[in-house]
């Protein structure tokens, strides 16, 4: 017993059945991420002046991870455009490149952007301490200037201070570097996220407890940005790695034999499982400007 | 242009060369019954499970309804067995054995409505029926992604699996409602020491797996539809049912992702202590929760009625596809309006994803926004109105012959109108307001799912059971299951319309016994709980003759109801790959009693017989 | 439909040439959206006025980006009818979902 359509195509629909599958299937995933999206602007729009914050991620890293997910995507439709010129070699040259270009994207968010956050800190201040903390904030400096206020303080803590955090007994926050928005809050360039990231200026800052009102590192829980960011790029790893999962099957000796018995069939799967990795690179092209740079 | 050709490889070992065949080698049984990939065996095993979920939700429901018309007293017999095994106290309260406490009745209430919905009328309605009855009404040899098929069988019953396990949960189940608002939900169980396995969580991770079922089979049903029907069978010579089947399909396919989203950001409030759904200064028990803030309750409203809206939507469709079949097949006539009942389902599937803030009037909307979903949810009505008229029309002029399905047929018609026409009220935010999170409510919808749905899918039981399995269901046993269904089922939901009316909480444990308002109605609870339990003893002959018949049900060949739709020219049951021969369609799907026929029906795989199409023409 | 051995060689033959028209194609829209990618990051440090400009400068590019990927790679430019239709409904539905949630969160009660 046959599935009719599983290569060739339909008359009179021109497509065969795993392309109308997998469009199908990117038109949920459309919907998924939509709705993550929407999550988005509602949180951000709902924050309060000061409790979205910029400049947090890097963007070097950042942008560098977008080119290779771009390159990714030419090298896979490549890779599907040999198989339908029916140079094997030329093939699996191209998917390679496609798998080694997704698991760089993977390895730069997991063991570089990722755990840089886990490391961060950062203290909401109370509404009535913010005046206390000026020489750190520089609200008035930025009111002034029409920008909107600071209302934290980040940095990196000390050893002691990072292990005892969540101890009800230590009642400080002890900082032994400081970002430079709030070792500098009146320098011009504090004013708007730079390039580069700049690195925590060492200055020492004993903060109490009882001035902060939501401290933790930069973790999901941390804030509606954080908690945002990790979830959209979390979920949109797992994707990338899914698609890696199934070029790698198709890179393996599966895919030779499959091509043997059918070349147009694989050239198919290349075709079905590419147009997901495009998706995947689509979703990324929204993530990076909104996370990254606005 | 890009087109795929037919190209075809030489290796003779290719399945669509020349030199290819079949293997025919016979399958074990973890093969044939667990991992099948054909769709018969897994619209069987979604139809089994689905029922015996029915069945539990069912039963969660009966002990509600102590509770409700007996509150604080002891339930005798099962309840002290229960006292012993529910966890937390459940049926424990006070430490007197057999009482029910009120977080109990809220986990039963939680419970039973995600089983039924998502455990039972979705995999019977859409994923069983439509998984056993469509590639066959098709003319297909199966799914296109059989193995895609399965994956989505497996991915029900895990899904089932943690739902049923949350009930051992320390802190007994999700006891927020079905429909999980924030904050309860992101708190509710929080200190109970177990992050993953508590019942709220556990709902999520269910839910998950649930909704991957769910996109699976949409995916699989669309891209069926759309390419394996056969010759002759152009889109509007397509069966009813499949037509809504398709609809089904899409409205899955494009509203639970994101309930999905919400889903994973409810998973992360509750494990790793975001704030998506909790805002800035959030008490549990007296004390500031330790949360950064900054999220919104209203959020989660809304990605969840995104779905849940399209949902009941999910719920009908395959319930009155199937009314049209079992009609035109128990009237011995076409589909009234075929064309327009189709144009209509369409209308429905595409209105109903911009209605769903009507469930939301009380949070706090200003004019134009609830405007917006006033009209689109009165102009969905519409639709619904045209489809049920169709129905109705179906019946003028019809030979009727009073077979079991026929009878839970006719039965739908003026319970699904009386669900139906209670929503209107519902639609005006200035009566909803009024009648929000009431007995109304319950009432209203339950009219359209158990009266609807359900009696619809017993019509389906009783009609293809013969195809499935060979041999008929008793015929004087479903009578008893239909008459005395019926009339247990109107006593129990009919005088909810009056409670709600009154003023009576959907959700109080005590049954309504806290407000003076209620005292009118209050004695509703007796009644309609016995009429509960009646209607749970109905349901054992249907129980008893579904598996009695079959081993000892009369036997039957290809045709039994002398129908005209494809699935009746394949044997009962049909072999892998359905048809026996490649089938081709020469008519539409209703061509019953057509005039000057020698015999009342024309199948519409018969190459002979008149060519003519009741009603529906084009491509 | 029973192919002879040269025509399914010609016609793998004419399905090859076409598609290796189109590989020069794919590396120049890769390039696009490269240079595209630094556009956009340089965009980010230009103030427009309004942070809500900065945000519809940014997206409006990320959508060209998109659009690209999707019509050149994605081969939706020369795709079928079918496909557009799932598109065009997913399309209206997503936007029904931002456009109704954002309205109601807009408009809420006013308590005067």
């Amino acid at each position: 017993m046959e599935i009719p359509y599983t290569v060739s195509a339909r008359p009179d629909t021109g497509l065969y059945n795993a392309k109308i599958g997998i469009w199908l299937f990117l038109a949920s995933e459309v919907m998924l991420f939509g709705g993550l999206f929407s999550a988005y602007v509602f949180l951000r729009i709902g924050a309060a002046p000061g409790y979205w914050p910029h400049g947090l991620l890097n963007v070097p890293v950042g942008t560098f991870n977008t080119a290779v997910l771009i390159a990714s995507s030419v090298t896979v439709v490549l890779a599907w455009a040999s198989l339908k010129m029916r140079q094997f070699t030329q093939y699996k040259i191209w998917m390679g490149i496609t798998i080694l270009c997704g698991i760089l994207f993977l390895v730069v968010k997991l063991t570089y952007e990722w755990p840089a956050k886990y490391h961060h800190f950062g203290a909401y201040i109370k509404k009535d301490a913010l005046a206390k903390y000026e020489p750190y904030l520089g609200n008035n400096y930025l009111a002034a200037k029409g920008l909107p206020p600071r209302v934290e303080i980040t940095g990196d803590l000390t050893k002691e201070s990072e292990a005892s955090m969540d101890d009800a007994n230590t009642k400080t926050y002890v900082f032994k570097a400081l970002d430079v928005v709030n070792a500098k809050p009146t320098d011009p360039e504090s004013d708007r996220p730079t390039f580069w990231l700049r690195e925590p200026i060492e200055r020492t800052l004993v903060l109490d407890k009882a001035d902060v009102d939501y401290a933790s590192m930069f973790v999901p829980r941390h804030s509606a940005y954080f908690q945002t960011y990790f979830l959209i790029t979390g979920l949109h790893g797992l994707h990338v790695l899914g698609g890696l999962i199934v070029f790698t099957y198709f890179w393996l000796p599966a895919g030779a034999n499959m091509y043997k018995r059918n070349p147009e069939h694989l050239a198919n799967r290349i075709e079905v499982a590419g147009l997901f990795w495009h998706f995947v690179d689509l979703v990324w092209i929204f993530v990076f400007p909104l996370f990254y740079l606005l | 242009m890009e087109t795929s050709t037919a190209i075809h490889s030489h290796d003779p070992h290719d399945p669509h060369g020349h030199g290819g065949h079949d293997d025919h080698h016979e399958l074990g049984f973890l093969q044939k019954y667990v991992f099948s990939t054909d769709h018969k065996v897994i619209g069987i095993q979604y139809g089994i499970m689905g029922l015996a979920f029915l069945f539990f939700g069912f039963c969660l429901m009966m002990l509600m309804r102590w509770q409700l018309a007996y509150p604080g007293h002891a339930l005798p017999g099962i309840g002290p067995f229960l006292a012993r095994i529910i966890k937390n106290d459940g049926m424990n309260a006070g430490g007197v054995p057999g009482v029910m406490s009120p977080d109990f009745y809220n986990s039963l209430g939680a419970m039973h409505g995600t089983i039924m919905v998502f455990l039972g009328i979705v995999p019977v309605a859409f994923a069983a029926f439509g998984n056993y009855v469509v590639p066959l009404q098709i003319g297909a040899p199966d799914m296109t992604f059989p193995k895609i098929n399965m994956a989505s069988f497996h991915s029900f019953w895990v899904g089932g699996m943690i739902m049923l396990v949350s009930f051992f949960c320390p802190t007994g189940p999700a006891k927020s409602g079905w429909t999980s608002y924030s904050p309860l939900a992101d708190l509710a169980d929080q200190g109970s020491g177990h992050v993953i396995f508590n019942g709220q969580t556990m709902w999520i991770l269910g839910m998950v797996f649930l909704i991957t079922s769910s996109l699976l089979g949409a995916v699989n049903f669309i891209t069926t539809i759309i390419q394996l029907r056969a010759p002759g069978l152009t889109w509007m010579r397509m069966p009813f049912f499949c037509w809504v089947q398709l609809i089904t399909a899409f409205i899955l396919l494009l509203a639970f992702p994101p309930l999905e989203a919400a889903s994973f950001m409810q998973l992360m409030d509750r494990v790793f202590g975001t704030s998506f759904f909790l805002p800035h200064g959030v008490t549990l028990g007296n004390k500031l929760v330790n949360v950064a803030g900054g999220g919104s309750p209203l959020l989660w409203q809304h990605l969840f009625w995104f779905l849940a809206h399209p949902e009941v939507y999910v719920l009908i469709l395959p319930g009155l596809g199937i009314i049209a079949e079992v009609l035109t097949n128990n009237t011995r006539r076409p589909m009234w309006g075929y064309k327009a009942a189709v144009y209509a389902a369409l209308g429905i599937g595409f209105l109903s994803f911009i209605v769903w803030a009507h469930h939301m009037y009380l949070t706090g909307m200003g004019a134009a926004v609830s405007t917006f979903f006033q009209t689109t949810t009165i102009l969905i009505s519409v639709p619904s109105v045209i489809i049920l008229t169709c129905l109705l029309l179906s019946l003028w002029g019809g030979s009727i012959r009073f077979t079991v399905p026929m009878l839970f047929a006719t039965a739908f018609l003026p319970e699904f109108g009386i669900g139906g026409l209670t929503g209107i009220p519902l639609a005006f935010n200035s009566t909803d307001l009024y009648l929000h999170d009431t007995y109304y409510i319950i009432a209203h919808f339950h009219y359209i799912v158990a009266p609807g749905t359900i009696f619809a899918i017993f019509a389906g039981v009783y009609y293809w059971f013969p195809k499935a399995s060979g041999r008929m269901m008793n015929e004087f046993l479903g009578k008893i299951h239909f008459w005395g269904s019926l009339v247990s089922i109107n006593i129990v939901f009919f005088p909810m319309f009056l409670q709600g009316m009154a003023g009576m909480h959907r959700r109080g444990f005590d049954g309504g016994l806290a407000y003076d308002l209620n005292k009118p109605v209050i004695h509703w609870n007796e009644t309609i709980s016995h009429a509960a339990w009646t209607l749970g003893l109905f349901q054992l002959p249907f129980i008893f003759n579904f598996f009695w018949s079959m081993k000892f049900g009369r036997k039957v060949g290809k045709n039994p109801w002398n129908a005209t739709t494809l699935e009746w020219s394949a044997p009962s049951p049909p072999p892998h790959g359905n048809f026996a021969e490649p089938v081709a369609v020469y008519r539409g799907p209703y061509e019953y009693s057509v005039p000057g026929h020698p015999v009342d029906f024309v199948p519409q795989a018969d190459p002979q017989g008149p060519r003519t199409d009741a009603g529906a023409h084009g491509h | 439909m029973e192919q002879t051995h040269d025509q399914t060689h010609a016609a793998e033959h004419d399905v090859a040439h076409h598609v290796n028209k189109h590989v020069k194609g794919y590396l120049m829209v890769g390039g696009l959206l490269l240079f595209c990618t630094m556009l956009t990051v340089a965009l980010s440090y230009v103030n427009f006025g309004t942070q809500k400009a900065n945000i519809v400068v940014a997206m409006a590019l990320a959508t060209f980006k998109a659009g690209c990927v999707a019509a050149i790679f994605m081969h939706l430019k020369s795709e079928k009818w079918t496909i557009y239709r799932f598109l065009l409904i997913t399309v209206v539905f997503a936007i029904g979902l931002f456009f109704l949630t954002g309205l109601a969160m807009m408009d809420p009660i006013k308590l005067n």
